[in-house]
């Protein structure tokens, strides 16, 4: 017995990483953008299965000062190239002088923690894993990001898609009950983009990750919504004269319709 | 009460949308202009994305010229021979002016562009209307003055090509009314304006038109050069938001029989003052746009759409 009890505590030493793990759900994994779309807010919970062997020395680990678990949930919207432009004055007038493209770039993106990120995820783990905006948007500028320059234009579409609520720091946004259930909310905005909202969840310990679990938000148009946009980019032509018949009916039928009704 | 734009992706308030329809409706119906000019800077400051604001602008115009074009068939104020010509230029124009949008929304340069002719366009003809309504007023009120001279010889006169036009009851080069319609046609592409503004002085004072047809001529051109620049653009750039349009268009023609109610209420000098007014404050409410440091300096553009 004793033998057995030691077997395993020095297989979860050896294997630290396999050991805990995080598993997650979301409470809608479908959002249709119609016509009364305003937002949609998203439920993300799930449970740390922690490894049986720590339980026990859990104790002692908190004597020792031993930090806890914390979970990191990554939101990304599905990626875009963009070209980000800079003003400045040219005989008097603001016009946009200098551009940068950046070939894909995360239309949405939160960060929901359970303690701020830079206390919680070391930087080194950080850039692995691509947790935080800013590595995100590292990882596809590539080499470029280390010019001054270049860098500019990254503070500022960071600072303009937080302004605009694109992308999200949600510090100390995560609950965790009793170490084992987790939840957080988050909202999404009301000006999403088409596509695949890759959902990630990392369980996090000593400023690294332990465990983590993947899954998708899957965002598109729907009803009328979806039937307009399709005729619009498939039959441009039939779209730009059904736009003109509306135009013209409901300009001249108005006008006929006040008339009845002042003559009447 | 939000609703989404399937087009401009955005979501946004019915009332707002229905809101600026009906006050630019309301305009539109006291001055007997189309209303471009101001709809479009106002759907940019709500934040639909220029190229949308700019397509959807010109439909808009359709929706809200079509009363007055059968209005004006139907009194027979229209020169269909001149204006047939107006838009054969309208047609070449907007087709460069979809071109040049196209090109300079590569460049990054769209939006500083469309500011500019709006700063340019709206100064020099609101600058021109005020002078000219305003001497106006003080003529009524001193009665008695000079005459127009029914019939000047300018350069217009002297160029070949030369074409009867009977309603209008001139007999002049084809060159000069294309060159207008084409300048019309650009502008309604790249500006999403009908182009009124600019048509009515050009055939007053260019082409030596009667009062009488003008306007009825101006909106047959500019219905046919509004619709076919919608066309166009929702075939090139899938920028006209079928949406968004619906309820500018709701709202337009409600506050348009409301401003004609109140147009007719009005003086016609007193008219053509507020007019001129209104056109000065849009421009320099633009200008300063151009001319003060912006707060932020940087802006993002999400390419290649789909």
């Amino acid at each position: 017995m004793r033998a057995l009890l030691v077997l395993l505590l020095t297989l979860a030493a050896a294997l630290p990483a396999a050991a805990s793990e995080i598993v997650g759900a979301l409470s809608q994994n479908r959002v249709s953008l119609t016509t009364s779309f305003s937002g949609s807010e998203i439920l993300i919970f799930g449970a740390i299965r922690r490894d049986p062997g720590e339980e026990q020395t859990a104790e002692t680990d908190e004597a020792n000062g031993a930090t806890d678990y914390d979970v990191v949930i990554v939101i990304e919207g599905p990626r875009q190239p963009v070209a980000v432009w800079r003003k400045d004055r040219r005989a008097g007038i603001w016009m946009n002088v200098d551009s940068m493209a950046m070939a894909s770039v995360p239309s949405f993106y939160a960060v929901a923690t359970t303690a701020p990120l830079n206390q919680i995820v070391s930087p080194e783990t950080d850039a692995t894993y691509r947790i935080s905006a800013r590595q995100a948007i590292r990882g596809v500028t590539g080499d470029t990001a280390g010019t001054p320059e270049s860098a500019l234009f990254t503070e500022a579409l960071m600072r303009i898609r937080e302004r605009s609520q694109q992308y999200l720091a949600l510090d100390r946004w995560v609950h965790l009950d009793r170490d084992i259930l987790f939840r957080a909310n988050v909202r999404l905005p009301a000006n999403l983009t088409e596509g695949a909202y890759t959902t990630r969840m990392y369980l996090v310990q000593n400023g690294a990750v332990v465990s983590q679990f993947r899954t998708a938000i899957f965002v598109r148009k729907d009803g009328v919504e979806r039937w307009i946009h399709q005729l619009a980019f498939d039959q441009p032509l039939l779209y730009g004269l059904l736009s003109l018949v509306i135009a013209l009916v409901a300009g001249w039928g108005a006008s006929a319709l006040f008339r009845m009704i002042r003559q009447s | 009460m939000l609703v989404y734009l399937p087009i401009a992706e955005i979501s946004t308030n019915i009332l707002t949308l229905l809101g600026v329809g009906a006050g630019v409706g309301m305009l539109s119906g006291m001055f007997g202009v189309g209303g471009g000019f101001l709809i479009t800077p106002l759907l940019f400051f709500i934040g639909i994305p220029p190229a949308v604001a700019v397509a959807t602008g010109a439909n808009q115009v359709v929706a809200s010229s079509i009363s007055g074009v059968l209005a004006h068939l139907r009194r027979k104020t229209v020169d269909l021979k001149m204006g047939t010509v107006l838009l054969l230029g309208g047609l070449i124009g907007s087709t460069v002016g979809i071109w040049l949008f196209r090109w300079l929304s590569a460049l990054g340069q769209i939006d500083l562009a469309v500011q500019l002719s709006y700063v340019l366009f709206l100064g020099v003809v609101g600058a021109l209307m005020l002078q000219e309504s305003l001497r106006a007023w003080y003529r009524t009120k001193k009665t008695g003055s000079g005459r127009r001279k029914l019939h000047q010889h300018t350069w217009v006169h002297a160029l070949p090509f030369k074409m009867k036009f009977r309603v209008s009851g001139l007999y002049i080069s084809v060159i000069p009314p294309l060159m207008v319609g084409a300048v019309v046609g650009i502008l309604s592409a790249v500006m999403g304006v009908g182009g009124g503004f600019i048509m009515v002085p050009a055939m007053i004072y260019l082409l030596g038109m009667p009062t009488k047809v003008v306007v009825g001529t101006s909106l047959f051109q500019i219905i046919f050069t509004t619709a076919y620049t919608t066309v166009m653009h929702a075939v090139t750039g899938h920028s006209v938001d079928i949406v968004l349009a619906f309820f500018l268009i709701l709202g337009g023609v409600i506050g348009a029989q409301l401003g004609t109610q109140i147009g007719l209420k009005l003086k016609a000098e007193q008219l053509r003052i507020l007019l001129a007014l209104l056109v000065l404050a849009v421009c320099i409410k633009v200008a300063l746009d151009l001319l003060i440091q912006p707060g932020e300096l940087y802006s993002i553009r999400v390419l290649g759409g789909e």
